[in-house]
């Protein structure tokens, strides 16, 4: 089984510290809004939830690229961009079911996570351990970890 | 520009003009940023005995080098102005995202001078930067301004505003981000509602640059590091576990957490309100400002009763205010109270030590229930939120209270309850227990105020190393160390707790690699002892004396009567006079002319 990026709400602090990794690594500058990770803030809920690629089996991303500048990596599973046949037409944008594919205006084109070739800097520097990158450990222990926050914001609604 | 963006917004609110400015350079490598350089623009600018709620003050918002960077807990900004609780010199920081959010819009800080006509505030988007109409705004509290702000505007803004005790311009209302994060002290607050500013929304999308990559690597790294080993700071520490409450408990065993408007020195019940009781019981999960690995912030639940719902768990400071202070020891109306500080915009430390005064006022019989309005003495738990939300909204008896302890104790003829130092209230450490604390109160150039020269740190937790608390040799030394050092670390703009763990020549690795400069440790140092002198230069030319710099009368003259310290009052005189030789001051507390030469504070107005 593939190693992947495993992410755990409730561990996370809303520190950011991810996206400023992601995007000094990437760019030499520190800015969130080039990264390819972003923590989302539920203040009702008291939650943060860091969101990032999937790296998907069949990448909406990838099939709307016209241009092919979007591939999937057989051996690693990375999806990636070419910065080079980018056009920055912002389709994968729109195509990505989760919102996980960023347009840079600075760069002008669509940034997403690639893994660091494997060393994951948003997972090295995340000081609360919740981004993980490790084996996938079977569907069932991620679904419980989504359902366990479904639980979590429902649940407190309900009351 | 590295560190820096190197730009500033200049806002002139009477005639709703929006300049840009260059940063001045020249004054950022001797002051830095964040409290520092935002000091010297308001020296430089402003006459120093104006009215502070006048619109000749001015409000400024500027944040250091450091901030949005992955510096260990570079996510703060400072707000300065003088301020109406005290008439010094005011600078309050503050974490949350906020502070990052503007140097990613490009600007390193704002400079809001004179008033507006009517209410406003000032949105900010990269280049776009117009002041809009906030009459809707006002009247609203901080968690609904923030939330139709964002409504209004592109959801990932950051939104810093006030409360309706901003816009009453109670003296010691808050400038909040990102709704529970505050720029706590001094009352600066007040300054933003008297000048009709009820917001800044700011969004960004630039980068910030840094002058040596490898380099800063390196020492964010390794500062990183030592944070995340350290007992108080790191995994498993006492700060991510318990957050700043955990002190409630070490305080409150060697009798140092003023009790009752500080009458006691040890509060009964301490376990009650107790870092680890409200994080065992209602601790949600720890939330942490921005490019923060220590995450000392509680999101806590209280699941039932009148208290319900999620909200910000109290700091220490804010705990102790309401908690020991007013002799209260049901933490979930502790909670509740604090967050109607959050909402109203008030600073929770004077105002619980406010209610204390008055409770204590009421003790003694100087204040009736007539006059309240309400029943108020000392355990009463439900006093603290009516008289929290009435002093927010300045309705009846709250009307006086927010203008804090002193003046409400001098209104009744006992000026000598308040435990104030230059109107403002000491927090949550008993000077005469811890003698460096005294020191601290009496000479801090904000007045009452824990975090300009943290001595608690050696005598209480021995970090870096242990002192004893009850002798007096040697503190005013270290406390001139540690009010030095905090100027710098606020002027870089990142959190003082990293100091815990880290000393200054990590702290000056990560300036000096971020901005490009080849500045010694020592010279790092030396501009924090800059920025305090040029404060100090502040206050005297507002009108401070040496006579201001003292404590209560209560610390001064009545022992503590249990624990280590029985017996002991704050020796202050005994260190006052030594702090003064040491800082290069005259016998009367003012800098000489070879210290204000030796800093390069002689082209300063005082000539």
């Amino acid at each position: 089984m593939a190693k992947g990026i495993v992410i755990s709400p409730d561990k996370c602090t809303g520190c950011r510290t991810c996206e400023l990794a992601c995007s000094y690594t990437k760019t030499d500058s520190f800015n969130p809004k080039d990264s390819a990770i972003s923590v989302l803030s539920y203040d009702e809920a008291g939650l943060q939830v860091p969101m990032t690629c999937l790296q998907c089996e069949e990448p909406h991303c990838m099939m709307v690229c016209t241009v092919n500048a979007i591939s999937k990596d057989s051996k690693s599973g990375v999806v990636q961009v070419d910065g080079d046949k980018c056009i920055g037409c912002k389709m994968c944008v729109s195509a990505c079911p989760f919102g996980n594919m960023t347009y840079s205006k600075r760069q002008k084109i669509a940034v997403k996570c690639d893994l660091c070739g494997g060393l994951p800097q948003c997972v090295r520097l995340c000081p609360s351990g919740a981004i993980e990158y490790k084996e996938l450990d079977g569907p069932l222990h991620k679904r419980k970890n989504i359902a366990n926050l479904f639980n979590d914001v429902f649940g407190e609604v309900a009351k | 520009m590295n560190g820096w963006t190197g730009k500033l917004i200049r806002v002139n609110l009477s005639d709703s003009t929006i300049k840009l400015e260059n940063l001045n350079m020249e004054n950022a490598a001797l002051y830095l940023g964040g409290r520092g350089l935002g000091s010297k623009y308001l020296y430089d600018e402003i006459d120093p005995s104006i009215d502070p709620l006048s619109p000749e003050n001015k409000l400024i918002f500027m944040t250091g080098p450091l901030t949005g960077t992955y510096a260990t807990c570079a996510g703060r900004f400072n707000v300065i102005a003088k301020a109406p609780l005290t008439g010094t010199i005011g600078a309050s920081n503050s974490g949350g995202h906020f502070g990052p959010e503007l140097k990613f819009a490009g600007y390193d800080g704002i400079i809001f001078e004179g008033k507006a006509k009517s209410p406003v505030y000032l949105h900010i988007h990269d280049d776009d930067i117009e002041l809009r109409c906030a009459k809707h705004l006002w009247g609203k509290d901080v968690f609904e301004t923030t939330d139709i702000l964002l409504e209004e505007n592109e959801e990932d803004s950051r939104v810093a505003c006030i409360g309706p005790a901003g816009e009453k311009q109670v003296l010691f209302a808050t400038v909040m981000n990102d709704k529970d994060r505050a720029a706590g002290r001094s009352g600066l607050g007040a300054v933003m509602g008297s000048k009709n500013l009820k917001a800044v929304v700011v969004r960004g999308t630039n980068g910030i640059k840094i002058a040596d990559k490898e380099e800063f690597i390196a020492s964010t790294m390794d500062a990183r590091e030592k944070l995340l080993s350290h007992p108080v700071t790191g995994k498993g520490g006492g700060l991510p576990s318990y957050g700043t409450e955990v002190l409630v408990n070490i305080l409150n065993e060697m009798h140092a957490l003023p009790t009752r408007n500080w009458q006691t020195s040890n509060f009964e019940d301490g376990e009650k309100i107790s870092g680890e009781y409200l994080s065992e019981k209602y601790l949600v999960r720890n939330k942490a400002c921005f490019a923060c690995p220590i995450g000392c912030g509680r999101v806590i639940k209280i699941p039932d009763g009148k208290y319900k719902g999620i909200v910000a768990g109290p700091e220490y400071e804010a705990g102790w205010s309401y908690g020991a202070s007013c002799d209260i020891n049901d933490i979930n109306a502790i909670d509740k109270a604090n967050h109607v500080c959050n909402l109203l915009g008030l600073d929770p430390i004077t105002m619980g030590a406010t209610i204390a005064c008055a409770m204590e006022l009421c003790e003694i019989g100087a204040l009736t229930q007539d006059e309240i309005g309400e029943k108020l003495k000392f355990g009463d738990a439900e006093s603290i939120i009516s008289l929290t939300e009435k002093t927010g909204n300045r309705e009846g008896f709250g009307d006086l209270l927010a203008l804090g302890s002193y003046r409400l104790a001098q209104k009744y003829g006992h000026p000598e309850l308040s435990m104030s130092v230059k109107k403002q209230e000491m927090p949550a450490y008993d000077g005469r227990a811890i003698q460096g604390m005294a020191l601290e109160y009496a000479t801090s150039n904000r007045g009452g105020c824990h975090v300009r020269g943290y001595l608690t740190s050696p005598e209480v937790l021995g970090i870096p190393m242990k002192t004893d608390p009850l002798l007096t040799e040697g503190k005013a030394a270290l406390l001139k160390l540690f009010q030095d050092l905090t100027a710098l670390v606020d002027s870089s703009d990142i959190c003082l707790f990293t100091t815990f763990a880290l000393g200054l020549p990590e702290i000056s690795a990560m300036i000096r690699t971020s901005i490009g400069v080849d500045f010694s440790d020592e010279e790092f140092l030396k501009i924090g002892e800059r920025i305090w002198n040029l404060e100090k230069l502040f206050n005297l030319e507002a009108g401070f004396t040496k006579e201001d710099d003292t404590l209560p009368p209560r610390l001064l003259n009545e022992a503590v009567t249990t624990g280590p310290a029985k017996g002991k009052v704050a020796e202050l005189n005994v260190m006052l006079g030594e702090y003064y030789q040491l800082r290069g001051w005259d016998a009367e507390g003012v800098p000489t002319n070879e210290k204000i030469e030796e800093l390069s504070l002689k082209t300063m107005a005082l000539a």
